[in-house]
């Protein structure tokens, strides 16, 4: 009742692990993997290993979470085992990966085997990469070409919300022949310790994730749902069914969930029966709901 | 949560490398959750809690000489407690300790002494002075040491100690990884309960930069049953801060 197909991919539920989070090893996908998901997206991959922005790099705040993890990943050229690992559990595994430019994104795409890709041109908080490119839609349609010559997977696009205008973003994406769009990536926010004068976040700032996003995804998905073909995912606070619910009303044809994880390992398992519950006593599909608010 | 102001009241130097700082605030801790202790403008590491409102800290990098310069009335931020600690057991239990690894056993060993358990400790250091929190031991129990130098106790590591391990209800270790390794192999695995060290970064079960396999060491843990550890990764590899297997 909950199956889908999403780009080509056959997704047993809507419901899949977002990047960054639980996504480092290939033993933590698979655990994801086995508590429910349709599908894993692995932690943000890029050309060489890095490690981040010192600590703290994520905390608690009123309303969600503040992140500036600085894209710590082990590099394309030590990661094949973890996605291999991962496959384990069934489902399909999509690889996050960054670069600077085409060339690093088409060089990691062309050497990974994943399901999909999801090009990262979202990070709020590094330098050089995510936002600063994927605020700029000739670089993000030129970054999209380029990975779609490299791959014959699919390719979807994760956008930022830190744009005037995300649709244009979202529109390049398409251009650049991206088989779907995922919204939105974290806000841009800051936290200071008012003992000290301090900024909380070792990198400063960082982004904003968890519930107070949820509203800024909602209608960033109504928004590209309004001006575009291909499908998008939702992403951005989602913690039970009736968020998953309102993402796939606003537009989503599928989500993706990742901070509410760390207090609910077993969410994907515990939102699908839930929504499962919810589409029969409504008589409703899938179908029915993706994009309801935009035929009410 | 965000960082909590914690004032620092009192610094012990426990051993030549090894100091104990004493906070304003108590963390109410279950014994072997920790702390997310944050030098302001320099690093947060997790930490033990080695007391209700203290932290035992060896110097080993940037992070740790920067927390050795602070001074009294200073302060840290931090978040927690995390984790689960230790789940206590009845019957006659036996600690094996190594080095700094006694920090978060300490307070383990008082609280199951005040329950009225009998408790053998194995209390394992470089050399003489580096032995950590002996008279905590001593007080609640047997204590047996060894150090590697032969400077006080069995000459050797503190696994050679471990010779009857089936005469106790429950082992609790925590030290360096190939020691706890060396426990692990030696003993009925679901007997024993371990604290792990890993890189931690946000401490909330989260962005799985600690994670054992699927396991995450600031969540799931730090306190695993040698049975779950038996399979996994633990005692063959440790992650980097860029999520690279590292051979322990």
């Amino acid at each position: 009742m909950l199956s889908l197909t999403l780009t080509g991919l056959k997704l047993k539920n809507p419901l899949m692990l977002a990047a960054g989070i639980m996504g480092t090893t290939g033993g933590s996908l698979k655990r994801i993997a086995e508590n429910g998901a349709g599908a894993v997206v692995t932690k943000s991959i890029g050309l060489e290993p890095k490690g981040g922005h010192s600590n703290p790099s994520m905390v608690e705040v009123d309303c969600g979470y503040l992140n500036a993890m600085g894209l710590p990943n082990p590099s394309y050229k030590n990661f094949q085992g973890e996605i291999d690992l991962a496959k384990e559990a069934g489902i399909p595994v999509i690889a996050s990966i960054f670069g600077g430019c085409s060339l690093d994104f088409s060089e990691i795409a062309g050497a990974l085997r994943a399901d999909a890709f999801e090009l990262n041109v979202s990070c709020p908080h590094a330098h050089g990469f995510g936002a600063e490119i994927g605020t700029d839609p000739e670089l993000v349609e030129d970054i999209t070409r380029s990975v779609k010559k490299a791959t014959q997977v699919p390719v979807w696009v994760k956008l930022t919300p830190n744009v005037t205008n995300i649709k244009d973003i979202g529109l390049a994406a398409q251009r650049g022949g991206a088989d779907a769009v995922v919204a939105i990536n974290t806000v841009r926010g800051m936290a200071i310790d008012v003992e000290s004068g301090y900024p909380i976040l070792g990198n400063k700032f960082g982004g904003l994730s968890g519930r107070a996003i949820k509203p800024v995804a909602i209608k960033c998905v109504y928004d590209l749902y309004e001006a575009l073909d291909i499908p998008v995912i939702g992403v951005g606070g989602i913690s039970d069914y009736r968020d998953v619910i309102e993402f796939m009303m606003a537009g989503a044809q599928a989500v993706e969930i990742g901070s509410a994880v760390g207090n609910n390992i077993n969410i994907f398992n515990d939102i699908s029966s839930c929504m499962e519950s919810f589409l029969e006593e409504k008589e409703w599909t899938l179908e029915d709901i993706h994009g309801m608010v935009h035929r009410v | 949560m965000r960082p909590v102001n914690a004032v620092i009241t009192k610094i012990v130097d426990e051993t030549p490398a090894i100091r104990t700082f004493y906070f304003d605030t108590s963390f109410e801790p279950i014994p072997g959750q920790f702390v997310m202790v944050w030098i302001r403008g320099v690093d947060e590491l997790p930490m033990a809690l080695s007391y209700e409102n203290a932290i035992t800290v060896q110097k080993v990098g940037p992070a740790t000489s920067a927390l050795f310069e602070l001074q009294e009335c200073d302060s840290v931020g931090i978040r927690g407690p995390f984790g689960n600690g230790f789940d206590i057991k009845k019957g006659h239990i036996l600690l094996v300790a190594g080095g700094v690894g006694a920090a978060p056993l300490a307070p383990l060993a008082e609280k199951a002494g005040a329950s009225g358990l009998k408790i053998t400790t194995l209390l394992g250091a470089k050399t003489k002075d580096e032995l950590l929190f002996r008279e905590r031991f001593e007080a609640v129990g047997d204590v047996r040491v060894a150090t590697d130098d032969g400077s006080d106790g069995t000459h050797g590591y503190v696994t050679q100690l471990l010779d009857d391990a089936k005469k106790y209800s429950q082992l609790y270790c925590c030290g360096p990884e190939i020691m706890m390794k060396m426990v692990l192999d030696k003993v009925t695995p679901s007997k024993v309960q371990f604290s792990l060290h890993r890189y931690i970064k946000c401490g909330i079960g989260i962005c799985g930069a600690c994670c054992v396999d699927g396991l995450r060491v600031c969540r799931d843990g730090p306190v695993f049953s040698g049975d779950v550890l038996k399979k996994s990764e633990f005692g063959v590899y440790r992650r980097n801060e860029c999520g690279e297997r590292v051979r322990v």
